[in-house]
């Protein structure tokens, strides 16, 4: 079973067709780099994933589970970062954590282990009670994170999750995302193309709304080779989306 | 309909903190405390009558109501909306309504703790002479009914916007009908044209004239069932605005 399976989502916002006709499988182990250009559709496609915004064609499904159809129990199983790291500002990251974890139904013992592996995992304790109106852009997104990750889901999907995070954090971020995986499936959106090669199992590229390109990094890069030499990610992202922009 | 009570509980909890998270809660507790005392005493006559009796203080309360409500209500899901914080809560296991009830009962529970303040009014009374208490009881649940049907109409309309101050205005623009629909003034303006049993209609859905039954000391069922239809009704609303417009 695909633990995160999309076919033919479509969105359409008042004329733009924001999402058209994308499909998506995403397999347990796989880390699925999502990649485009800016309005390509990367949130709107995972807001849809999420079951949060509602295709006007198109299913999706989470280890199973029909996204509209059976809501409660694909939400179960999904860990989600959305766009811009949204909190609750007037809570303090303990009492954040500790609110996202109970809705999630963890229990107080469980809920106690899950919020000192965050505190570790993903770097909190020098904000652990401070008020996330307070904290820097890059600490307001690992809060984000840690939020995705307390119930410990088989699905995540992170909207640019390392956006605004430092050199050592974006470092971090990646060596937790890569320990983690094996039991998960993962899509990440991203702008970061080095990141994709350091952790992605596979690239999604999308574009004005559809898919363009779904490989393996290394057969992407292959493809693109021009006397059996790799041009580099970034090169072969530009030739797919750019030609418009150029 | 499943409903998960805990959900709610967590919810409600979340709420009603976050109305204390801010001075605005102190400020807000005081400016109704000041309105609803300085209002009674010097625009209500309280003294002049010479009564122990508390219909003064109770009279203004769907003026109050009109806009300390919808103050109230107004941040419930429009903040959600424009801080994006909807989109993590609607993607968490959890359903609708069970969300819209919290919000609603962490609202009407700080109604209530503003009620209680002005219990000191009540003692005052009771140090003046002896104020009929069965009254003054029929009173508060009346008053504290009334406000949760103005919090409702305002969460309602709070989710249907990102801008706080748009639901604010919206909703005191709603409270205000129903306060005027009992008024000769709305009505004399019905009889010229409109059938009698709208007239009859519009006059029975009048808050202050529910009210007013209220606070005479019967707890009359019509104004009682008025009073929470209307809470159920938007917050059935509120569910179905929260269902279809997830995104902003
Ligand atoms: N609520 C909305 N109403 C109208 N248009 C929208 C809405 N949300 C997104 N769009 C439009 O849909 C298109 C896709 O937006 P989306 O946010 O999915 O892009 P993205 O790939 O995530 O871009 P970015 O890299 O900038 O985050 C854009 O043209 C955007 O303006
Ligand atoms: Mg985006």
């Amino acid at each position: 079973m695909q633990l995160v399976q999309a076919s033919g989502l479509v969105k359409t916002f008042s004329r733009l067709r924001a999402v058209d006709g994308v499909s998506l499988e995403v397999s347990r182990g796989e880390v699925v780099g999502f990649l485009g250009p800016n309005g390509a559709g990367k949130s709107t496609t995972m807001k849809m994933l999420t079951g949060f915004l509602e295709p006007d064609a198109g299913t999706a499904s989470i280890a199973g589970h029909d996204v509209f159809a059976d809501p409660i129990a694909a939400r179960r199983r999904l860990g989600y970062l959305p766009e811009g790291a949204p909190a609750y500002g007037d809570m303090t990251v303990a009492d954040f954590l500790a609110f996202v974890g109970r809705m999630r139904g963890l229990a107080n013992s469980a809920l106690g282990e899950r919020l000192a592996e965050m505190v570790e995992r993903v770097n909190l304790a020098a904000v652990w009670n401070r008020p996330i109106d307070a904290l820097s852009k890059g600490f307001k997104r690992r809060v984000g994170i840690a939020q995705a990750l307390i119930h410990d889901p088989e699905v995540l999907i992170l909207d640019e999750p390392t956006d605004g995070l430092d050199p050592n954090q974006k470092h971090d971020m990646r060596e937790l995302i890569s320990a983690i995986a094996p039991g998960k499936a993962i899509v990440i959106s991203t702008h970061i193309l080095e990141e994709v090669e350091a952790i992605c199992s596979r690239v999604v590229i999308i574009d004005e709304g559809r898919v363009v390109a779904d490989a393996t990094p290394s057969a992407l890069l292959d493809a693109a080779a021009v006397d059996g030499r790799r041009p580099t990610l970034e090169a072969v992202f530009r030739s797919i989306t750019g030609s418009k922009a150029a | 309909m499943k409903t998960s009570f805990r959900t709610i509980a967590l919810v409600f909890g979340r709420e009603f903190r976050a109305y204390f998270a801010t001075p605005l809660a102190a400020v807000f507790l005081l400016v109704f405390l000041a309105l609803s005392a300085g209002l009674a005493f010097f625009a209500g006559g309280f003294f002049e009558r010479g009564q122990a009796d508390l219909g003064p203080f109770f009279a203004w309360h769907p003026w109050l109501f009109l806009i300390l409500m919808p103050a109230i209500g107004m941040r419930l899901w429009a903040d959600e909306r424009r801080s994006g914080v909807i989109e993590l809560l609607m993607t968490l296991p959890v359903r609708a309504h069970e969300v819209v009830i919290g919000k609603f009962l962490a609202g009407w529970a700080f109604t209530a703790v503003a009620l209680v303040l002005t219990m000191s009014f009540w003692l005052v009374t009771l140090y003046l002479g002896s104020p009929d208490n069965g009254i003054v009881a029929a009173s508060y649940i009346g008053s504290f009914l009334m406000a949760g049907a103005f919090l409702a109409i305002s969460a309602c309309v709070s989710a249907m916007t990102k801008n706080q101050v748009i639901a604010f205005i919206l909703a005191a623009i709603v409270s205000f009908l129903l306060v005027m629909s009992g008024t000769n003034l709305v009505l004399a303006a019905l009889r010229g044209w409109a059938p009698a049993f709208v007239v009859d209609l519009v006059q029975s859905l009048s808050f202050i004239t529910n009210f007013d039954r209220l606070t005479r000391g019967v707890l009359e069922a019509p104004a009682v069932i008025l009073f929470v239809s209307t809470i159920v009704l938007a917050l059935w609303i509120n569910v179905q605005v929260v269902d279809a417009k997830k995104a902003a």
